[in-house]
């Protein structure tokens, strides 16, 4: 499913090189669900920026659906990021002036879907908002915003589901709503990669991946097997 | 994203900030309108020019004595043309229908106690009618009177208004340059041109004015009536070749007389009115110009406030085509909304300008579509360079912006 290989990122900071992220090798099969933390700086984010395919590798390979990311075109990966990528950001990250089926029918949009209402609908009824669909995200509450961002991500039925802090910006109930989601979700087979600092939010994943001045020091399975 | 879907998400954003999209489209709009109402105010003063123009007659050819040297200005001999001429030209022509010789000079007008000065035009029977001058009461002299020479005349309305003073002139007798004229007819007012007033004058028979009051014997022009305006070079032709033949000039040699028509007038002077109004619509564009940076103003404006969205956008799959088709479809809607309210309100400009005064406006198709279409060019222009930032932010750094 998602391959990396010696997979590094050199930033260009004036004179100086900067390395974030110093060749890292991983493998994430169908239906996994990853936390990887570290502490700020260690290059997670730059990690999830490129397994997100918002930035390109300097230099390695990630494969994805046995893509070559690596090689394509910034129009390309706009479609990858569409097609298989769903993203969750801290900050919810949704169109302020758009309903909350607005919002989710985005991505639907620009992959030129058809039936692009209904799918969002499903979609919303998936984590349970269909009755919020009219709304826009001032009227939503902290978690029926992170809700609705879910359901954007999910409604191209994405490889995998990037999550980088989703329960940074809620109230310790609420986060812990957003966890059981990802954790039903999980059981229906969505592969999850999320990112946090949280020691209790990364204890619900089934393997932990700790990063450290760019290079991914300890990788832990809590279960013998994926499924 | 469909393109219907793309135009959906501009409109919601324009309407977002309906006052800033109003102001926006203001420039627009003063440039629109600006242009449609100036070019219609030149168009306008073209037309009434030229209807004045032709109210002296389009067909008319006129023969001058000597040469003329540069545009209007002759020189040379000036008694080359005789009446002989003209009857001459009348009788071997067969295209014309009119033929008017004219003998003119300032003089003193009285009558009783009452001065005034004004041109004495000795012309021919045909004159009044080849000139569009309209009788108002009595009648123009005949050839009877032209033959005999009589002293009889026909005033222009404005000497009537400053000799009479609104009495009936017919039947009473004015002295002209000391010499009796029974007054027979005057004519209808044809309106002054800025130039020269046409109804500042009388009228006496051609050989009358020769003999009796200038003491000349030959002609100062004459007046062709071509029956058709397609025949007017025909005619203009047939008149060199057979007064050059009755004045015995030689082959190689110059005429002694010139030709020229009043359509080369009307050419000129629509020409000038031409400039006029290209000049007006220059203004104009120049406003429409400026509209359009403040297109581009604000759209850079919109473009780094919505830094954020176009993250998002880009993060959930949106191309670059597709952002900048979003910004350049905002910038293309504002200006086609502001040149549409433009359009109508340039022509409510030309509407309220002709009803003001009797300032005649003419508001063309053309100018219409060149306007908008001007305006939403516009917005193209102007709408790309904020557009084509906005599709090339890096979604990463758009995504972080705060």
């Amino acid at each position: 499913m998602i391959e990396v290989e010696k997979l590094s990122k050199i930033y260009q900071m004036g004179e100086q090189q900067v390395s974030a992220l110093a060749g890292v090798d991983f493998r994430i099969e169908k239906g996994e669900f990853v936390a990887i933390m570290g502490p700020s700086g260690s290059g997670k984010s730059t990690l999830m920026n490129l397994l997100g395919c918002l930035d390109l590798p300097s230099s390695g390979i990630y494969r994805l659906e046995n893509l070559d990311i690596q090689d394509l075109k910034p129009n390309q990966l706009a479609e990858v990021r569409n097609r298989r990528i769903g993203f969750v950001f801290q900050s919810f990250n949704l169109l302020p002036r758009a309903s909350a089926l607005e919002n989710t029918e985005l991505p639907l949009l620009y992959g030129r879907v058809h039936n692009a209402t209904e799918i969002a609908l499903q979609a919303l009824d998936r984590v349970g908002l269909a009755h919020r669909a009219k709304h826009k995200p001032t009227e939503l509450s902290g978690g029926e915003r992170q809700r609705v961002a879910i359901a954007r991500a999910l409604v191209n039925s994405p490889a995998i589901i990037l999550a980088d802090e989703p329960t940074g910006n809620l109230d310790s109930a609420t986060g812990k709503e957003i966890m059981d989601l990802f954790q039903e979700l999980n059981r229906e087979a969505v592969t999850l990669i999320l990112v946090t600092h949280e020691q209790e939010i990364a204890q619900q994943a089934k393997r932990i991946m700790l990063m450290k001045d760019g290079k991914i020091i300890d990788d832990t399975f809590k279960e013998t097997e994926p499924c | 994203m469909l393109i219907w879907d793309l135009f959906k998400m501009a409109l919601r954003s324009l309407v977002t900030h309906k006052l800033r999209t109003f102001l926006t489209a203001l420039g627009i709009i003063i440039g629109v309108a600006s242009v449609i109402s100036m070019i219609s105010i030149g168009e306008g003063a073209r037309r009434q020019t030229l209807d004045t123009i032709s109210k002296f007659g389009t067909n008319i050819i006129t023969i001058k004595p000597g040469q003329q040297k540069s545009r209007h200005v002759a020189t040379g001999k000036v008694d080359t043309l005789t009446l002989d001429d003209a009857d001459f030209i009348e009788e071997n022509i067969p295209l014309i229908t009119g033929v008017a010789a004219q003998v003119y000079q300032s003089a003193q007008l009285k009558f009783e106690n009452k001065n005034t000065n004004s041109t004495v035009r000795g012309t021919g029977a045909s004159y009044a009618r080849l000139a569009n001058f309209e009788m108002d009461r009595g009648r123009y002299f005949n050839q009877e009177e032209i033959r005999s020479a009589k002293r009889v005349c026909v005033v222009g309305s404005t000497v009537l208004k400053n000799l009479f003073e609104g009495q009936n002139p017919l039947g009473k007798t004015i002295k002209v340059d000391g010499k009796n004229f029974l007054v027979i007819g005057t004519t209808v007012p044809k309106g002054a041109l800025s130039w020269f007033d046409p109804d500042d004058q009388i009228f006496i028979p051609v050989t009358t004015a020769q003999k009796r009051v200038f003491g000349m014997d030959y002609v100062q022009s004459i007046d062709v009536q071509a029956g058709q305006i397609d025949d007017l070079e025909i005619i203009k032709e047939d008149i060199s070749r057979i007064l050059r033949q009755k004045h015995n000039i030689a082959e190689g040699k110059e005429d002694d007389f010139y030709v020229q028509n009043s359509s080369q007038w009307l050419n000129s002077w629509g020409d000038a009115a031409k400039t006029f109004t290209y000049l007006l619509g220059g203004i104009a564009a120049i406003s429409l110009m400026v509209g359009g940076i403040g297109i581009m103003n604000i759209m850079l404006v919109s473009v780094t406030e919505r830094t954020r969205e176009i993250g998002i956008r880009k993060a959930i799959g949106a191309k670059k085509k597709e952002i900048l088709e979003q910004f350049l479809i905002e910038s293309v809607v504002i200006s086609f909304l502001g040149g549409g309210i433009g359009v109508l309100l340039g022509i409510g400009i030309s509407r309220v300008v002709s009803g003001m005064g009797d300032w005649e406006t003419v508001v063309s198709t053309q100018s219409i579509l060149l306007a908008f279409g001007f305006s939403v060019a516009i917005g193209i222009f102007f709408g790309f360079y904020p557009a084509n930032k906005a599709a090339n932010l890096n979604p990463i750094d758009a995504l972080r912006y705060e």
